[in-house]
């Protein structure tokens, strides 16, 4: 895959957010591709997990930032369980995209990072996931409407969604999410 | 404090895992096994959490272990093999990172528990004497392929729980019920369970693979430990079967509902009727 007008910085910037973010330092990466080869969602990727690693070592962060990779990741752990380096990919994958939503990167697949929204906004309401209103969010978020509405209906049918959202520790969440983000804050101007 | 398990069930196991849920406790009491729900538990956070901070993905799980604390337990069951993963991920990183675990404590506002066990239904059934005398019914037209999923077993130095690649656990845990189980490589493949709402056409791909692998060895169930799992493989095996234009028909059971039916419990008591690919035949072949 060609890219042009790529910003490649003299030191990585990514490299380094992603040890602080993770404590995952790339630079182990021997680039045996393992983590590439047993990726279930490799086929779908622009970049393969092995490429991306080692993007991140190059300091093109431009690169990976455009890149979809760490979006479509299923956070299956099949790169983090075979690599013989023990590089986390997969916590590589978390600090890429924790890293691009702090900076203000657009997202690449957009949906995933509204359904992440949509449902940390349910846990932190409710203290538990809600499905039917997280469904619901999701769907103003995103405007697909009408996608898996038979789905969800058939699992209301089958008696597998509630109606009536449970509130059973909503408080303590609600005072949990708050306090995670003021530790955080503070520790990001440190 | 009568019971010796403090049972997490966490999001899935009350709604679309609920048949998860009835079959454990089903077999939970069959077997003499006192367990206890959580007081006030609060959602582990799954991979929403720990794709948008690291804090927040290990504070939720460690709220839930202080409760099951403060409950007087030391084991935790967590079925969900997506809750089991975050809890056990939680506890072996506060123990690796210091720092980490004091700012846990500090947004949860309480010291963090020091030695608590988490534990899969799966380690526990297998250990557990007298299972083999539980055995009422025969169910010899059963071949079953186990799926375990991501969360299992990965990555193994944080989950601890058998082999990574290919795990025996479950199929031992059938096999001495007397469930024929059949060997298969994709045990511990990824379903795609987080893209399951964003990306179906990821989704869809993966479970095809999967089925189609079952099909392949012979299998005429599958037999799942994850409530995410268990929603691609069973609820969306239509979507999956037009797709594709293939028929597969296969039945996705819990391995605690295949507990169950082993230790002669009817079917509606182990919640089979929510299922989306009937079991009815399967069954009354048997
Ligand atoms: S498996 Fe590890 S060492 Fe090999 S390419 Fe991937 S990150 Fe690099
Ligand atoms: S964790 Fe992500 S990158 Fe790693 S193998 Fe799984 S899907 Fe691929």
């Amino acid at each position: 895959m060609m890219e042009t007008n790529l910003k490649v910085m003299s030191q990585s910037q990514l490299a380094k957010a992603v040890l602080n973010e993770s404590g995952q330092n790339v630079n182990l990466c021997y680039q045996c591709r393992k983590c590439a080869a047993g990726c279930p969602i490799s086929y779908a990727m622009d970049y393969k997990p092995a490429q991306i690693i080692h993007a991140i070592r190059l300091g093109l962060d431009d690169l990976v930032y455009k890149s979809k990779t760490m979006w479509l990741c299923a956070s299956c752990e099949t790169c983090t369980t075979r690599c013989p380096q023990e590089v986390d990919i997969a916590k590589v994958m978390d600090a890429v995209k924790i890293t691009a939503v702090k900076q203000g990167i657009k997202p690449t697949i957009p949906q995933v990072a509204s359904f992440y929204r949509a449902a940390l906004s349910n846990i932190k309401m409710f203290g538990r996931m809600y499905e039917m209103g997280m469904i619901v969010g999701l769907k103003m978020r995103t405007f697909e409407l009408f996608k898996d509405v038979g789905l969800g209906m058939k699992l209301f049918t089958k008696g597998k969604l509630k109606v009536i959202p449970s509130f059973t520790g909503a408080l303590r969440t609600w005072k949990i999410f708050n306090r995670v983000k003021s530790i955080e804050n503070r520790e990001s101007k440190i | 404090m009568t019971a010796k398990y403090a049972y997490y069930p966490g999001c899935s196991l009350h709604s679309t895992g609920s048949e998860y849920d009835i079959s454990f406790r089903a077999v939970c009491e069959k077997l003499g096994m006192d367990i206890q729900e959580i007081e006030g538990w609060i959602c582990c956070g799954t991979s929403p959490a720990h794709s948008s901070s690291r804090l927040l993905s290990l504070a939720l799980p460690f709220e839930n272990l202080c409760q099951a604390e403060k409950m007087g337990f030391k084991d935790i069951i967590a079925p969900c093999a997506a809750c089991f993963a975050r809890l056990r991920t939680a506890m072996y990183e506060a123990n690796e990172d210091a720092e980490i675990a004091s700012q846990i404590s500090e947004a949860l506002e309480k010291p963090l528990p020091k030695s608590m066990n988490v534990l899969s239904p799966i380690e526990i059934f297998c250990n557990r004497e007298g299972l083999a005398e539980a055995v009422t019914k025969q169910l010899p037209e059963l071949k079953v392929v186990c799926y375990y999923g991501c969360l299992l077993t990965r990555p193994s130095k944080v989950m601890q729980f058998d082999e990574c690649e290919y795990p025996m656990a479950m199929d031992n845990l059938l096999r001495s019920l007397g469930i024929e189980t059949l060997d298969w490589s994709y045990k511990t493949e990824c379903c795609g369970g987080a893209l399951a709402m964003t990306r179906t056409d990821v989704v869809l791909k993966l479970t095809h693979d999967i089925l189609e692998e079952a099909k392949a060895v012979g299998a005429n169930a599958i037999a799942v430990g994850c409530p995410l799992c268990h929603v691609n493989l069973d609820t969306r095996q239509t979507e999956v079967e037009q797709e594709y234009g293939v028929q597969y028909g296969l039945p996705v059971f819990y391995f605690t509902q295949l507990m169950g039916l082993a230790m002669g419990l009817a079917g509606d008591k182990l919640g089979l009727q929510k299922h989306f690919v009937s079991t009815d035949g399967l069954l009354s072949g048997v």
